[in-house]
């Protein structure tokens, strides 16, 4: 079952992810613009915009570890994963400054005083060298040590988007801690890897 | 003793349905092509336009059916708002369990465009139905030394799902000080465009104080007690850093985690400007007074 899946995810190119992930984006925005998002379609493009970056930040943090327990290959779609999770961070971001807040003032007040906006914004930053190198050129370039070393930096984009979400919910509210644990858990399987090897190099 | 109050916002004021919507559509059209020149006006305009059947009904904060804001009109279904009493007690005359049909014997039902304030800073115009809260005060007879009245909404597990989780202590609950229950602008709203309050708006009763932030204006109200004491408000015990007692609307105190200076009508589209938000929601005139003295920063 896992080789046929395998083979399949081989036979689909990533220009096909960017294609979907792009029209999926753009039909997004086409319904909030023609009253298929209902009748507050800004906060509900943010909001979609935001959760399905997280989501596909939290798929592409998935790949390793299906990879190593499950045998299932996505390797191939991690490039188009990674970068369709930042074009979607970007429209999130962009629909929160130009729909919704709507001017310089209001968004840098926001960002300097309003701690979950703050952590939001940090987690986009820390994603832009990431978006920046996703090419072959930066992997050459930079050599592939360093490379993943720079991109190690989505872990703490993951942990401060999840934050991000906790914070901004009013009450005591299931479904972004839920993505918080998630996000922990899937970290927590590359710490658990280190630990062994750490052991037989002391050994 | 109904109509102490009297709307600036009236029937004569709203644009008919069919001229209204032919003009949303032609603003939306052209939108995009409106110089900020005309952005004023338009905001103007729409200030006296209520939100559409549609808009008041989809688009609710109602957690006891689902956090999001299309869970209410989607879960509400299954709330019984028939018969329905009313609890009354505390330092009260008359204590008792009054039927829905006993509360509505004898009041007059008024309509009344108010403005409707979300302490997420989304708004809207909204058209209700209802009697004066001090109608009903002074029918159970309110004793002296009373101050407070607290309000608590229907808590039940098997009719609505958001209660199963611990958002807030259900069950939901709210209060005013007595002169503020007793202010003409305070409504006990059943009706929305002359028609039966929707449940996903707070069937078959809430309450409406339209210079306060949503929230105080509790939905689907099963007790009503007067007390001598600050009553328990649930997003108030929430989180008290946030949500004060008072929670009138002021757009120079902010919600720690966002600016209440502005808010955004619903029905603008995805292109809607915002609009600045007024010292208690426009209805300064009317209720300054029963806060002279009072520091606002302090008493949020």
């Amino acid at each position: 079952m896992i080789a046929t899946l395998n083979q399949t995810i081989r036979k689909v190119p990533g220009w096909v992810l960017y294609i979907v992930g792009a029209a999926y984006g753009a039909w997004l925005f086409y319904l909030g613009a023609t009253g298929g998002l209902g009748v507050e379609p800004i906060e509900a493009l943010e909001h979609r915009y935001g959760k399905i970056a997280f989501q596909l930040i939290l798929v592409g943090l998935a790949v390793t570890p299906l990879r190593q327990h499950l045998g299932l290959n996505l390797l191939c779609w991690r490039r188009a994963i990674g970068v369709l999770a930042f074009f979607f961070v970007l429209a999130h971001f962009l629909v929160w400054a130009v729909l919704d807040v709507q001017s310089m003032s209001r968004i840098w007040a926001d960002i300097l005083e309003r701690p979950y906006v703050t952590i939001g914004m940090a987690a986009f930053l820390a994603l832009i060298p990431l978006g920046v190198t996703s090419n072959n050129f930066s992997v050459r370039k930079m050599g592939a040590a360093a490379w993943r070393k720079l991109h190690k930096l989505v872990y703490p984009a993951a942990v401060l988007g999840a934050v991000h979400w906790v914070w901004l919910a009013r009450g005591f509210q299931i479904e972004p801690l839920i993505y918080l644990a998630i996000t922990l858990t899937l970290l927590a399987t590359r710490f658990r890897q280190a630990r062994p090897r750490v052991a037989q190099s002391r050994a | 003793m109904a109509r102490r109050y009297t709307s600036k916002l009236t029937w004569d004021d709203v644009t008919p349905e069919h001229l209204y919507l032919n003009r949303r559509q032609i603003m939306a059209g052209t939108g995009a092509l409106l110089g900020a020149g005309l952005i004023g006006g338009q905001a103007q305009a729409q200030d006296l336009e209520p939100n559409t059947w549609e808009e008041i009904t989809t688009y609710n904060n109602y957690y006891e059916f689902g956090t999001g804001k299309d869970d209410p009109a989607r879960n509400a279904h299954t709330l019984t708002t028939s018969p329905w009493s009313i609890e009354i007690d505390g330092m009260v005359d008359n204590p008792g369990t009054y039927s829905f049909e006993d509360i509505m014997d004898g009041m007059t039902v008024e309509e009344r465009i108010y403005r409707f304030r979300c302490v997420e800073a989304w708004s809207m115009v909204i058209p209700w139905n209802g009697f004066e809260l001090a109608d009903l005060l002074d029918r159970v007879g309110v004793q002296d030394g009373a101050r407070y009245v607290a309000f608590e909404t229907a808590n039940r597990p098997d009719e609505m799902p958001g209660v199963r989780v611990p958002v807030l202590d259900w069950p939901y609950r709210e209060g005013l000080r007595l002169d503020e229950a007793r202010h003409p602008l305070t409504l006990m709203a059943t009706g929305i465009y002359g028609r039966d309050i929707p449940n996903q708006n707070g069937a078959p009763i809430r309450l409406v104080v339209p210079w306060k932030y949503g929230f105080k204006s509790i939905k689907s109200i099963v007790r009503i007690t007067l007390t001598d004491e600050e009553p328990f408000a649930s997003w108030n015990q929430a989180n008290a850093r946030e949500y004060g007692f008072y929670s009138n609307v002021n757009p120079n105190v902010d919600h720690p985690r966002w600016s209440q200076a502005s808010e955004r009508r619903i029905g603008g589209g995805l292109f809607a400007r915002r609009e600045p938000t007024l010292m208690f929601n426009g209805y300064e005139e009317e209720v300054a007074s029963l806060y002279e003295g009072m520091d606002l920063e302090a008493n949020f």
